[in-house]
């Protein structure tokens, strides 16, 4: 019997990968989305999940509950009452996670980005974005486009190393 | 019913509640304390039968001056309309509540109470409802200022030298 290793993987149909990029690779192809939507980006975000869009070809799942969910994405305006509930909501998911921010209001503040007393001048105030998705309300494919530059910044991670 | 005539009904229903209409104004100013009696009357009486209130929104003219709220009432059988003004004290202003007369009034009265800090008596739930409760001031005060934190969050972002 040939016990050499170049058979035993055609046999036994072993791989050989990197646990990083093995790790990285299972994340980035199931970032299921906690829907946190807040305002008419909310309609975008709908609409991409939507079957002419297809969100979940990327892998990308809507989930109520931030203890299923790998990314919030906060689409819309923040108010102040809002605020807390999404640091609340946040820290109750599971590591590693992720935050994109999507249009302007959850950006910067959007349209109440000087004035107004009860609108977050934009969600990175109170927790850490991965991504920013700019526009007023961002098409669909902007969104898209930001969750594939999350799931670059996911493959880039090195979860099991310590970044010296 | 034209606007003089729902006055002069109201006139000889109440005497003295409605203060002297202002030529072409379009609204009326009620005494407060007949307020819940008059409001009673609005509502129930056959010929006035104002069975909605469409509108209930709070006023400021400015630091110097009382507050007020108008009511804007619609009747969908007669299809008439009237809008009553009530005036309110800015330092712990107080008006009768009508949520019990008109349902609609329980939200609005509780928006009026957030924003412009009127006290309405005898409310069943008198909360804030859309800023947080433990949020300070009423926004709509011409003489409001925005705190600089809430929670530790900053409220207003400082953005001098941007311009």
């Amino acid at each position: 019997m040939d016990m050499s290793l170049v058979n035993s993987f055609d046999r036994d149909n072993i791989l050989v990968a990197r646990v990083d990029d093995f790790l990285n690779w299972a994340r980035a192809s199931s970032t299921w989305y906690f829907q946190f939507g807040l305002a008419c980006c909310a309609i975008e975000m709908i609409a991409a999940a939507q079957p002419r869009h297809d969100l979940e070809r990327f892998g990308a799942m809507p989930r109520a509950s931030p203890r299923q969910a790998d990314v919030i994405i906060v689409s819309g305006t923040v108010t102040m009452t809002m605020a807390t509930r999404i640091k609340r909501l946040y820290d109750q998911m599971a590591e590693p996670k992720y935050i994109i921010s999507m249009g302007s209001c959850s950006n910067s503040g959007g349209p109440y980005w000087q004035h107004g007393y009860h609108v977050l001048k934009g969600v990175d105030l109170i927790v850490p974005v991965d991504i920013y998705v700019p526009g007023c309300p961002p098409r669909p494919e902007a969104l898209i486009d930001g969750l594939l530059a999350l799931h670059k910044k996911i493959r880039e991670d090195t979860p099991l190393r310590k970044v010296s | 019913m034209e606007f003089t005539e729902i006055i002069a009904r109201v006139d000889q229903l109440a005497p003295g509640a409605f203060a002297p209409a202002e030529e072409g104004a379009g609204h009326v100013w009620v005494q407060p304390e007949q307020w819940l009696k008059v409001a009673q009357l609005l509502r129930e009486d056959p010929e006035l039968h104002f069975d909605s209130l469409m509108c209930l929104s709070g006023h400021d003219r400015g630091p110097e001056q009382p507050l007020w709220v108008a009511y804007n009432l619609h009747s969908m059988d007669i299809l008439h309309k009237l809008e009553v003004r009530i005036e309110a004290l800015r330092e712990g202003g107080s008006i009768f509540s009508v949520a019990n007369i008109w349902r609609t009034a329980d939200w609005h009265e509780r928006e009026v109470y957030d924003l412009f800090g009127i006290n309405f008596e005898g409310h069943p739930d008198m909360r804030r409802i859309l800023l947080p409760v433990d949020w300070e001031g009423h926004p709509l005060l011409k003489d409001y200022t925005a705190p600089d934190y809430y929670r530790g969050i900053p409220v207003l972002k400082d953005k001098r030298g941007w311009e």
